[in-house]
């Protein structure tokens, strides 16, 4: 048989990537274009919402005691005489273009708002992101390995007690004990006093520290930055350490398992790699869940860190009926919520492959 | 043939294996004793759950524990208690001195890995001198492939398990096993997830593989025609212990223990895999095993003292051994 396999496996190779970025590409556009659905979807249910709810948009927005003739002028500026579809038209067209009024609390532009409060939250939910999937990944390891013995009882008892305690407790006990009382890091807000601010890039306060490369700042802002995180990480963090744990502790009784040992595979390569990438496609699943619901539900952690955030100014705009910047929290999670997914499926598809051969064959 | 007084390779000695279960304790290996010479050919027969599968975990200790728990025993390989062996001197071992063929080919493949990953991993720990590059490892791993009679090999090492048939899935195995080079070949019911015609070639193409290289293997097998064409020596095990051992001809033209003799009586049927069709009964419950011999419940010729202690191995021709009070004198 003749065969060449240097020449015919670095071309196969150079197709095989070329392929591999095609399909991803095609993958995020489908995505993509599938997502501008849910969000249509999305949009005329928070339209609706406006719509539905009892009270005059045009009256609530100027007040009770204005008089008739400038709610009626109101009125017609918002189009709010014409037929509902049409309305829902011109809602649309400025929620696109990130107009979405007026806040009622801040009396600012509710996107000027949202450019403010957004990345705050993003930053918290990204650090506390990556210690839920660290640590929790690294303690379900370390559990799964150590299986009924005593290290994997500690973890599963302190992973139960972080699943069944919420964020805000966490937040209250490390803010008397790191924050009061052993003084170790502080408690209020982004930055200390008498810090200046690094210029806005990406709004994220140690990323863009660091990319003014003002380490003062970055070591300050990351300091503000623990203690609400990892209140907010500890519920994902044992939730991931228990998935992490179960599906590897069930991994390790399979058969694959056995046979690459069987073949002289060392433990650590398998440990590592045989085990650790079909085990953590579960994990990923959640993590992707467990990191977009930190994002909206802070707002007690964030109310006790006074941390200027949006799941802070969402939940406030919900009790003053703040319409416009209830209608643009709504909408940003919602994008958030999909690029979370986008990103949770390409991971998934990266680590299994069943997943990945069976979507390419049913387009 | 291999000559009767070279020094064993294998020696499993009174191998007992429990499985922690809801509820107890499953008591599956009752004291397993095994020798396997180099160079030769060995074939384990007995019915579906009667320990043969574990046998052999037990000796690569790939057995998962939890729950699986090694009570007692000795695996000698050239000697050495591989049960007491440190990390570093069990992956000796491993690949290089026994490597397995599993039961279930796909079970046994990663399903998230490629061929190329696995098969290269496998070159790659299991080479004896140095390090291999890259193209050293893809050389060989297209060698592999190309033993085990696969078409197409390039393409192969970029596949992922599930887009191959289950005789392919069966012959990556057979070359993922063959790859290490090793001393010992066990093979567990090779191609018996797959159909008739396929699996005699699986068979035949792993005789001519072993016999080449001249591997000692140990056969477990449910069709007795292969046994008996393959394989220098036989043993029978009956739940959880071998129950008789012989050279095969002796063992095809005088079975003795009276689940052997059934064994060679029923008429190998097409369906199902089960070999005892002749024997009424089923495989005893390990949780309770009977006492004595485990196979007296089922037994035709059971006396008194077949319930009271369990026999030992009478010798009772050349190389011929059984475990049956019929044969004490
Ligand atoms: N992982 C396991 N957990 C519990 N019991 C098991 C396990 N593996 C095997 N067993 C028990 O061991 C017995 C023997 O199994 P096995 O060695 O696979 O038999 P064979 O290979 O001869 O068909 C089975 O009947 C089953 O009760
Ligand atoms: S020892 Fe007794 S029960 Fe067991 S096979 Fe022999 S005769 Fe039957
Ligand atoms: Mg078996």
């Amino acid at each position: 048989m003749a065969w060449s396999p240097s020449e015919m496996t670095l071309g196969d190779q150079a197709t095989l990537f070329k392929e591999l970025a095609m399909r991803l590409v095609t993958f995020i556009l489908r995505r993509a274009l599938h997502s501008i659905f849910v969000l249509l979807g999305l949009s005329v249910v928070i339209f609706g919402i406006s719509r539905i709810l009892p009270g005059d948009p045009a009256r609530m927005a100027v007040g009770a005691r204005a008089p008739q003739w400038v709610v009626d002028n109101l009125r017609a500026q918002m189009h709010l005489d014409e037929p509902l579809f049409v309305q829902y038209g011109y809602w649309l067209a400025d929620a696109v273009q990130g107009k979405f009024g007026i806040s009622l609390v801040t009396r600012r532009e509710v996107a000027e708002d949202i450019k403010e409060f957004f990345p705050a939250t993003l930053e918290l939910a990204l650090f506390a992101g990556i210690l839920m999937g660290g640590f929790g990944i690294l303690l379900g390891t370390i559990s799964a390995q150590h299986k009924d013995r005593w290290i994997d009882n500690v973890v599963r008892v302190l992973s139960y007690l972080g699943v069944v305690t919420p964020a805000f407790v966490f937040a209250i006990i490390f803010m008397l004990v790191f924050g009061y009382w052993l003084k170790w890091l502080p408690t209020i807000g982004r930055l200390s006093e008498g810090l200046t601010r690094p210029p806005v890039i990406t709004g994220l306060m140690t990323v863009d520290a660091l990319l003014a490369g003002d380490l003062v700042v970055f070591w300050d802002a990351l300091k503000h930055l623990i203690l609400p995180a990892v209140a907010l990480a500890m519920g994902g963090l044992a939730q991931e350490a228990r998935i992490t744990r179960a599906t590897m502790s069930d991994n390790l009784t399979k058969d694959y398992i056995a046979a690459e040992r069987a073949l002289g595979i060392p433990e650590r390569v398998i440990m590592g790699k045989y085990l650790l990438k079909p085990s953590l496609i579960p994990t990923v699943s959640i993590l992707g869940l467990d990191f977009a619901g930190t994002l909206s539900s802070a707002f007690l952690v964030e109310l006790i860190f006074n941390w200027p955030g949006i799941s802070r100014y969402g939940i406030n705009a919900m009790l003053r009926k703040d319409l416009n910047a209830i209608a643009a929290v709504i909408l940003v999670l919602g994008v958030v919520f999909i690029v979370v997914n986008i990103i949770v499926d390409i991971v998934v598809a990266y680590l299994d492959p069943r997943i990945r051969l069976s979507a390419e064959r049913s387009e | 043939m291999v000559r009767m007084d070279t020094p064993p390779l294998l020696e499993v000695r009174d191998l007992q294996v429990h499985f922690k279960v809801f509820g107890g304790h499953l008591k599956v290996l009752d004291g397993v004793n095994m020798i396997v010479r180099a160079g030769e050919k060995v074939g384990l027969v007995g019915e579906s759950g009667c320990g043969k599968t574990t046998t052999m975990k037990a000796i690569l200790r790939i057995l998962p524990q939890p729950p699986a728990k090694i009570v007692g025993g000795q695996v000698l390989f050239r000697g050495q208690d591989v049960l007491r062996m440190r990390p570093d001197e069990l992956r000796q071992i491993r690949g290089r001195g026994i490597s397995m063929i599993f039961q279930d080919p796909t079970a046994a493949l990663n399903p998230v890995f490629t061929i190329g990953q696995q098969l290269g991993d496998v070159i790659r720990y299991s080479h004896r001198n140095g390090r291999l590059d890259a193209r050293q490892i893809q050389l060989k791993a297209l060698q592999s492939l190309k033993e085990v009679a696969l078409a197409d090999p390039e393409r192969l090492l970029h596949s992922y398990p599930i887009q191959l048939s289950g005789g392919m899935r069966q012959r990556v195995c057979i070359a993922m096993a063959l790859a290490t080079q090793p001393e010992l070949l066990i093979a567990d019911e090779p191609g018996t997830s797959l159909d008739v015609t396929i699996q005699d070639q699986i068979l035949r193409l792993l005789h001519n593989l072993v016999v080449e290289r001249n591997t000692s293997i140990i056969l477990i097998t449910h069709t007795l025609g292969v046994v008996r064409e393959v394989t220098d020596r036989v043993y029978v095990m009956y739940a959880g212990s071998i129950v008789e051992s012989a050279p095969t001809k002796t063992l095809f033209a005088n079975p003795m223990f009276p689940y052997t003799r059934g064994l060679m009586q029923s008429v190998p049927r097409l369906s199902g895999g089960g070999v005892a069709e002749g024997i009424p009964g089923r495989i005893p419950n390990y949780l309770h095993p009977p006492s004595g011999c485990r196979f007296h419940p089922r037994c035709p010729h059971v006396m008194e003292i077949c319930r009271r202690e369990k026999p030992p191995m009478f010798t009772v021709g050349e190389e011929h051994y059984v475990a049956c009070y019929l044969y004490a004198c």
